[in-house]
């Protein structure tokens, strides 16, 4: 099921995946749940280029994330990366994986040990992963840390001695150490000042363009996934409800759950004629999703069959959406 | 009439080893019944020591406020006793902070939490204080209340004990409603319900409304005015149309173009150069010349303030007085 539009052989693809959580409540911790949280979800992101998540809390976006970065192993399903099967590969192959895959979190405070040196926070995956000396991973890391804006001296500082939107850097670079192909973004600018956002957006979209390196950009700011993807999925309670170019989908939504997200996300243009569809209730648990179309309970264009049969993601003007409206 | 709440050169500094930081450095705004200013900036500008300013309640002794005037309904607030206080927090002046688990306190229910504040400043006892719990949580849009009334803040999704926080704001009624941030910790399609509420029970009980923000959208949508404050300075009010269509200050200017938007497709943001400032070493000058790209060699001094057009005011020399 490739994106619409997608050129280009795909560095990742994801297909039917599923990740179950077994849960176990009560006292004694008997009884027993399970929490579906990624439930048959399908993707492609083409080399080069950047497939956009986005999704509420809960939503299952981390869990994909996971099981891309193999952090989690799936239940069900495959991840093919360039070409192969991510579970069949051998323990030589898995590791390439995980150098090729890599990842930059939302909190550079956290993500940074505050006692270490910028300079070894970004040589430590070199140190087991590449076949340099001590010189070889200075030059390296002088190399990368020009890369991401910051001046060789930084090597020498530690994080607290940087802001924001510098240490986001210094995670950017680390996770460049090793000439990934993909890196999965993980809420990158969130933690950051409105006036920084800005910075290490351009530094992504350059970076791509220089390595052309793909990237998994998950992120609540709508704006900021319509502006940095190529293509964007939106999941509801661990299913894909729409998925297709990213101009398409941000600009004229088609599922009720994408138009409501949209609408939501309040844009700064004080004239643009939006539909506006604001949701009742909460988002369900998801130990216990409605059957029938998950987002049923909460649709404002509901149907008497919506709450029986699930829909499928099918084609319409130009990306997929699962909605029996269409 | 007065206006509801009207903050005139308004000063707080805090004392640290590094120096004096001017944390709130001349602040002035004055609001009206039913209207809501928007206050944006970065983290560290000065928007939630405002507010704190406002109640009295910035963190002492580090922190003190210096100098300024602020006036609820024609009374002087920095001139009150602490008892006079306590009778104007939480019941004149309401906030709501960013995360409602920080604010509501997890060993009680929220019956025994909604219960201090009635008993306290209306004098309720007994069964008028659960039913009038009850009505709080109903008018914040509640299901159930009454059964609410039990439950403990960590059987609450994030909405809604937010909702609680709001019920209990407005159980005054206040004059003025603080928000800071309310709406950052809850999800996308939550957030857009809880401002809806929040505009709901401002039109009911039209207190004025302060909305700390730094998402401009939310600004766009639901503030009369905006203040943007940097370094502890206001250096742009005006109506949110005004500074949305036609900004005065750099900074403004800067801050909404870098700010990715639907359907204008563009290659890169137009980023803002720079590090937020570090309020310990600030010139006497504008704390915003480093990166601005139209600095000229006046900006070495403060600019003051002027007015460009009706309500609409910028601290910069670009529209300075020659």
């Amino acid at each position: 099921m490739a994106p619409p539009e997608s050129n280009g052989a795909p560095v990742l693809e994801v297909t039917n995946l599923t990740k179950h959580f077994v849960v176990r409540r009560g006292g004694l911790g008997f009884s027993t749940g399970v929490v579906r949280a990624v439930d048959g979800v399908s993707f492609a992101i083409p080399a080069g280029s950047t497939l956009g998540l986005v999704g509420e809390s809960g939503c299952g976006k981390t869990t994909t994330s996971k099981l891309i970065l193999a952090l989690e192993t799936p239940t069900t399903g495959s991840i093919r990366f360039e070409g192969h099967d991510v579970s069949a590969l051998e323990r030589a192959s898995r590791r390439e994986y995980r150098r090729a895959v890599q990842a930059v979190f939302q909190d550079p405070y956290a993500s940074l040990d505050p006692r270490m040196r910028v300079g070894a926070i970004v040589a430590e995956p070199l140190v087991i992963n590449a076949d340099l000396d001590a010189a070889g991973r200075r030059r390296r890391v002088a190399e990368l840390l020009d890369l991401v804006g910051l001046p060789a001296r930084a090597a020498t500082l530690y994080p607290h001695e940087f802001s924001g939107g510098q240490r986001q850097r210094v995670a950017i670079a680390r996770a460049l150490a090793l000439s990934p192909r993909l890196v999965v973004l993980d809420e990158p600018v969130s933690a950051l000042d409105v006036s920084i956002r800005a910075q290490i957006l351009n530094l992504l979209v350059d970076l791509q363009q220089r390595l052309g390196v793909s990237y998994l950009f998950i992120a609540h700011d709508l704006a900021a996934v319509a502006h940095m993807s190529r293509t964007i999925a939106v999941m509801y309670l661990g299913k894909i409800v729409e998925l297709g170019d990213a101009d398409a989908v941000a600009l004229a939504p088609k599922h009720p759950y994408t138009k409501a997200l949209f609408a939501a996300a309040l844009p700064i243009d004080l004239d643009q004629p939006r539909e506006e569809v604001t949701l009742s209730g909460e988002v369900p648990s998801p130990l216990a999703p409605p059957g029938g179309c998950r987002f049923h309970p909460r649709c404002p264009f509901v149907m008497p069959h919506c709450a029986t049969e699930e829909p499928a993601l099918r084609s319409e003007s130009g990306r997929l959406v699962a909605c029996h409206l269409y | 009439m007065p206006a509801v709440i009207d903050v005139r050169d308004l000063r707080t500094h805090i004392v640290t080893r590094w120096g004096t930081i001017k944390a709130v450095d001349g602040v002035s705004f004055a609001l009206d019944e039913g209207e809501t200013l928007g206050l944006v900036g970065e983290s560290g500008s000065g928007k939630s020591m405002t507010c704190l300013s406002l109640v009295r309640l910035v963190p002492r002794p580090a922190a003190r406020i210096v100098g300024g005037e602020v006036r609820l309904d024609g009374e002087d607030v920095l001139a009150k006793s602490e008892a006079e206080m306590q009778q104007i927090r939480g019941r004149k002046m309401a906030m709501i902070l960013q995360d409602p688990m920080s604010s509501l306190n997890p060993v009680f229910s929220i019956g025994m939490q909604m219960r201090e504040p009635l008993a306290m400043y209306h004098g309720l006892r007994g069964n008028a204080v659960a039913a009038r719990a009850a009505e709080l949580l109903a008018a914040v849009r509640i299901p159930s209340p009454a059964a609410r009334l039990r439950a403990f803040p960590h059987q609450l999704s994030g909405g809604m004990r937010q909702r609680v926080v709001g019920a209990m704001a407005i159980a005054g009624p206040p004059r003025l409603l603080m928000a800071d941030e309310p709406t950052t910790s809850l999800d996308l399609t939550i957030q857009a319900q809880y401002l809806g509420l929040l505009k709901e029970l401002q039109q009911r009980h039209r207190f004025a409304m302060i909305f700390v923000t730094h998402n401009l959208g939310i600004v766009a949508r639901t503030c009369d005015r905006v203040a943007v404050m940097y370094a502890g300075r206001v250096v742009e009010m005006g109506p949110v149309r005004r500074i949305f269509t036609e900004p005065a200050h750099p900074y403004t200017r800067a801050l909404l173009e870098s700010i990715p938007r639907f359907g204008v497709r563009r290659e890169r943001l137009t980023a803002i150069a720079g590090q937020p400032p570090d309020l310990a070493r600030l010139d006497a000058g504008c704390a915003f010349a480093p990166r601005c790209p139209a600095a000229l060699d006046r900006c070495a001094e403060a600019p003051p303030e002027v007015t460009i057009a009706p309500g609409h005011t910028t601290r910069c020399w670009l529209h300075g007085p020659a």
